[in-house]
């Protein structure tokens, strides 16, 4: 039998290959003789090693098969509408997407953003490409994610929230998370935040549970369209975690940033945890309607995820470089989700402040329950009346929960990471400045005082970032009526009093919270009043907190 | 009331399944459109980065070592009553950028493909052969070089939509960059003594390219991220892109037997034409800026008389590349020529100045090698 013959035989010739292709493309730059490279980015990294492009993609192949996966993104979104999905999908989920839609989309950008001081940075041309690659991607991101929130707006039953949604992002206290997370992609030392922090922590451990868990959990939730988005985003990030790595190998070349990288693996990877387990472990677990108790809890995915995948074969090799890996620190940030309860608590805080929000929270039930419980031993002893009581709360007219006697005690919040202090008996306090802080942990304590300053260990670090800006939102609204902040936030709908937020999933008007059922209570900043305090009463009220408290059914 | 009542009672979790306050809120509501209706394009571009003028009610919360916060009005010397009317005219965002993007990666492909297995190249006249090889080979690194220093200048602007714009121009520049060397690199395969290390020599020694370099490098050192993307926009492409490209390439290689190399080049007249769109919108807006607008003329003056007479020289330095091909179908007065009215009509559509930008004199009579 003769061989077949194909159309590619027939068309085939010969083409320049791989390898001379990159090589020819890596020697489009130069060093130059007339004028001297801008430099305006700071880093006390010194980076000699030119790093190696792993891809060895050309923009060629990149912008058509971009385009491939975008034409299938917007396909099965057309066909997601055909298929009627918001007929059956969730709203307890969708709810949570008003959220999170409203905070990636920036730190998105900012990643694109990164790509400048790391195109600079990076001695010669070869990863220039990669950066070039990331920088269109990381444009993608963001409009694809805004694109995506337009899209629940104009067909999801409720767009209150989605309406006012960058405004949102800039005002409301739990997105304040979501923009320490941002801004640290690009602000301060351009290779703590932008190699490090961004693409060696960020995208190359938890970007898995960004956007590959919760895109399961949206499936689970009758969402096609958040999968559809988010796994064509996350295949962009392979590309961005060889990046990565090969400026990482770079810098590491160097001994001299050995005590810099070890100072910047732990920050990143801290406060990467404080922040999507916050967030995304929070609406995997309580934003979900699927409680199918062989599907993995968010525990089970950070284990296999970060703890097993990235730990385990990203992070402890680099200790054959000689970098110093904080290995505690992994195993404290596991046992904060599976001992102490950090995912749980977060929604918990986040809910006791529902008011504050531009999403609805709605109160988990006893489906909820025997899934928590199931999956979290002791659960509902902990948190079950929390719950309960939060329903039983949801009606307009009712006490709001915040306020009510059950016993909780409203959260400090952690300087560093600005996630609430949760986890009660990990809270801190120390002084920088002569001003007294409140962390979550002992690691965020050590990022504001050791890690975020102009010295580190004997070492000048004037390239450093700072933190700055009036970082607790409580501060500002500290002394305010919770109306008034409600409206100078503009988390009220179009009808001037009905709330945005809800802790109720009813779209009856009559069971919608307006601003006469919130005011007259008043916001307090847990930290101002600390500092008022003096010091033996302090040193009682920091005792007292990491006691923690119990909840009262009411 | 509780959650199982309500699942009951309500099924669809459709628009318009119930209405309710905010139940047909279904536009963004945060931003002024330019038109009547919000484009596409704002509706996922504006207010995406925010400022403490915009939202960010705790403002900046991380700061850079000396105190600069993550965006900085202070990065460049223009000033702006308002940063945040910027639109840009190509309406860009990630869709469209990567089917334009897409469209041209494949026409440019197909024609190299096409031209290859016709074998085109080995009919190309060899005078042009060595054209292609040294000058297209050194043109290239001029557009890898602007790219570069766009992608450094998207970090420093003031709100999305200035850096989105700088973005996708980056991504227009880096791209004809690598379509060049890679068709260079193809025909090579079929042009026996094809050295495609000659251009980068010819763009780091030739003295032809001395000037043009000196200005990408300008472009790339400058330390303002919009006296970049005007040494790159307002004065690189009328006076050196386009003049080589359209002025040159595009009107003599069809008389030296070569149809590929202006499919090849001209994508980037057409990327040029929406990035010069984009430029001309901004600066005319920060010309017309009512507090700073005089201040901001003059400064633009001033890159204006920094930088063009190193633009112009450069232009005027590749005269002797129009006398190189055998058959002479194009003359450089009258391209010149061109690229100056280019350059006036840019100028004056910005507000810089109206006046007649003087045109040296040229010898008309070109001279031959």
């Amino acid at each position: 039998m003769t061989e077949a013959l194909t159309l590619n035989k027939i068309t085939s010739q010969k083409g320049i290959s791989i390898g001379e292709a990159t090589r020819l493309i890596a020697d489009l730059g130069w060093t130059p003789s007339y004028v001297q490279d801008a430099m305006a980015f700071p880093t006390d990294y010194k980076i000699s090693k030119t790093p190696r492009d792993p891809m060895k993609q050309v923009l060629r192949s990149y912008f058509p098969m971009q385009e491939e996966k975008d034409n299938r993104v917007y396909g099965a979104l057309d066909a997601a509408l055909r298929g009627d999905m918001f007929r059956n999908v969730e709203p307890r989920w969708i709810e949570w997407m008003k959220l999170f839609l409203a905070i990636i989309p920036f730190p998105e950008i900012s990643a694109a953003r990164a790509m400048a001081p790391l195109g600079q940075l990076a001695p010669g041309d070869h990863l220039r490409t990669g950066f070039t690659m990331q920088m269109v991607d990381e444009f993608r991101h963001s409009t694809i994610q805004m694109n995506l929130k337009k899209w629940y707006m104009e067909n999801y039953i409720d767009p209150a929230g989605f309406d006012i949604t960058e405004k949102a992002f800039g005002k409301c206290a739990a997105t304040t998370i979501g923009r320490q997370f941002g801004e640290a992609f690009l602000t301060g030392d351009a290779i703590t935040a932008s190699n490090i922090y961004l693409q060696v922590a960020a995208e190359t451990a938890f970007t898995n549970t960004l956007f590959v868990a919760m895109p399961s959990e949206a499936a689970r939730n009758g969402d096609y369209a958040l999968p559809t988005v988010f796994l064509s985003v996350q295949s962009d990030e392979s590309r961005h975690i060889g990046n990565g790595h090969s400026m990482l190998m770079s810098v590491l070349k160097e001994p001299d940033n050995h005590l810099l990288l070890e100072r910047d693996i732990r920050y990143s990877f801290w406060q990467n945890h404080m922040f999507v387990d916050a967030m995304i472990g929070t609406i995997i677990e309580y934003g979900t309607k699927n409680r199918d108790k062989n599907k993995e809890s968010y525990a089970e995915l950070w284990h296999r995820w970060i703890f097993e995948d990235y730990y385990r074969t990203y992070m402890l090799p680099l200790e054959k470089y000689g970098i110093k890996i904080h290995h505690d620190d992994v195993h404290e940030a596991f046992d904060s989700i599976v001992k102490k309860g950090y995912v749980h608590k977060v929604a918990q805080a986040i809910s006791a402040g529902w008011w504050a929000n531009f999403w609805r929270i709605e109160a988990q039930t006893e489906r909820d329950f025997e899934w928590f419980e199931a999956k979290y031993p002791g659960w509902y002893d902990e948190f079950g009346a929390w719950w309960e009581n939060y329903e039983k709360l949801s009606k307009p007219g009712s006490e709001i929960i915040t306020f009510a006697d059950t016993g909780y005690v409203y959260p400090h919040r952690c300087w560093s990471s600005l996630v609430p202090c949760v986890v009660r008996e990990d809270f801190c306090v120390d002084e920088v400045d002569g001003e007294l802080f409140t962390y979550a942990s002992e690691v965020d304590r050590w990022t504001h005082k050791e890690a975020f300053a102009a010295e580190y260990q004997g070492r000048p670090t004037p390239a450093m970032g700072r933190f700055s800006g009036r970082r607790q939102w409580e501060e500002i609204y500290d002394g305010w009526d919770l109306a008034d902040a409600i409206v100078d936030m503009g988390f009220v709908r179009p009808d001037g009093k009905t709330l945005i937020a809800q802790p109720h999933m009813s779209f009856e008007e009559k069971d919608m919270w307006t601003l006469d059922h919130v005011r007259g209570h008043t916001i307090r900043s847990p930290l101002l009043a600390l500092r008022e305090l003096k010091p033996e009463a302090r040193a009682k009220h920091v005792e007292d907190y990491r006691k923690g408290f119990k909840i009262r059914r009411i | 009331m509780s959650g199982r009542v309500m699942e009951q009672e309500q099924r669809s979790a459709a628009a318009g399944a119930k209405t309710f306050p905010g139940s047909d809120s279904r536009a963004y509501n945060y931003f002024e459109p330019k038109g009547r209706r919000a484009t596409h394009y704002e509706d996922v571009t504006v207010d995406v980065q925010p400022d403490p003028e915009r939202y960010l009610l705790q403002n900046w919360i991380i700061s850079f070592g000396d105190g600069t916060p993550t965006y900085s009005k202070e990065w460049t010397a223009l000033k702006s009553s308002d940063w945040h009317l910027y639109r840009a005219p190509d309406q860009e965002w990630e869709r469209t950028h990567y089917q334009r993007q897409s469209t041209i990666c494949g026409m440019i492909k197909n024609v190299i493909d096409n031209a290859r297995r016709a074998g085109a190249p080995r009919r190309f006249d060899k005078a042009w052969v060595k054209i292609l090889q040294d000058h297209l080979g050194a043109f290239k690194h001029a557009e890898y070089g602007l790219g570069t220093a766009l992608m450094r200048a998207q970090r420093y602007g003031y709100t999305q939509m200035v850096n989105n714009a700088i973005l996708t121009n980056s991504s227009y520049k880096l791209r004809l960059a690598q379509d060049l060397t890679l068709y260079l690199g193809e025909i090579a395969l079929d042009i026996e003594g094809f050295d495609v290390d000659a251009g980068k020599r010819n763009w780091l020694e030739n003295s032809i390219w001395q000037k043009a370099r000196e200005l990408v490098e300008s472009a790339r050192g400058a330390e303002d991220f919009l006296e970049q993307y005007f040494i790159v926009n307002v004065l690189f492409e009328p006076l050196v892109g386009e003049l080589f490209r359209s002025g040159f390439v595009m009107q003599v290689a069809a008389t030296q037997n070569d149809y590929s190399s202006p499919v090849v080049i001209s994508a980037a007249e057409a990327d040029y034409e929406r990035n010069l769109a984009n430029t001309v919108e901004l600066f005319a807006t920060l010309v017309r800026d009512p507090a700073h607008g005089e201040d901001n003329r003059r400064l633009l003056q001033d890159w204006f008389d920094k930088y063009s007479p190193i633009a112009t020289q450069a232009a005027l330095d590749l005269q002797p590349i129009w006398s190189q091909p055998r058959v002479k179908s194009a003359q450089f007065a009258k391209s010149y020529a061109s690229a100056i009215n280019r350059l006036q009509a840019i100028v004056s559509e910005i507000g810089v100045f109206s006046t007649q930008i003087p045109m040296p004199e040229l010898q008309v009579a070109e001279p031959v090698e």
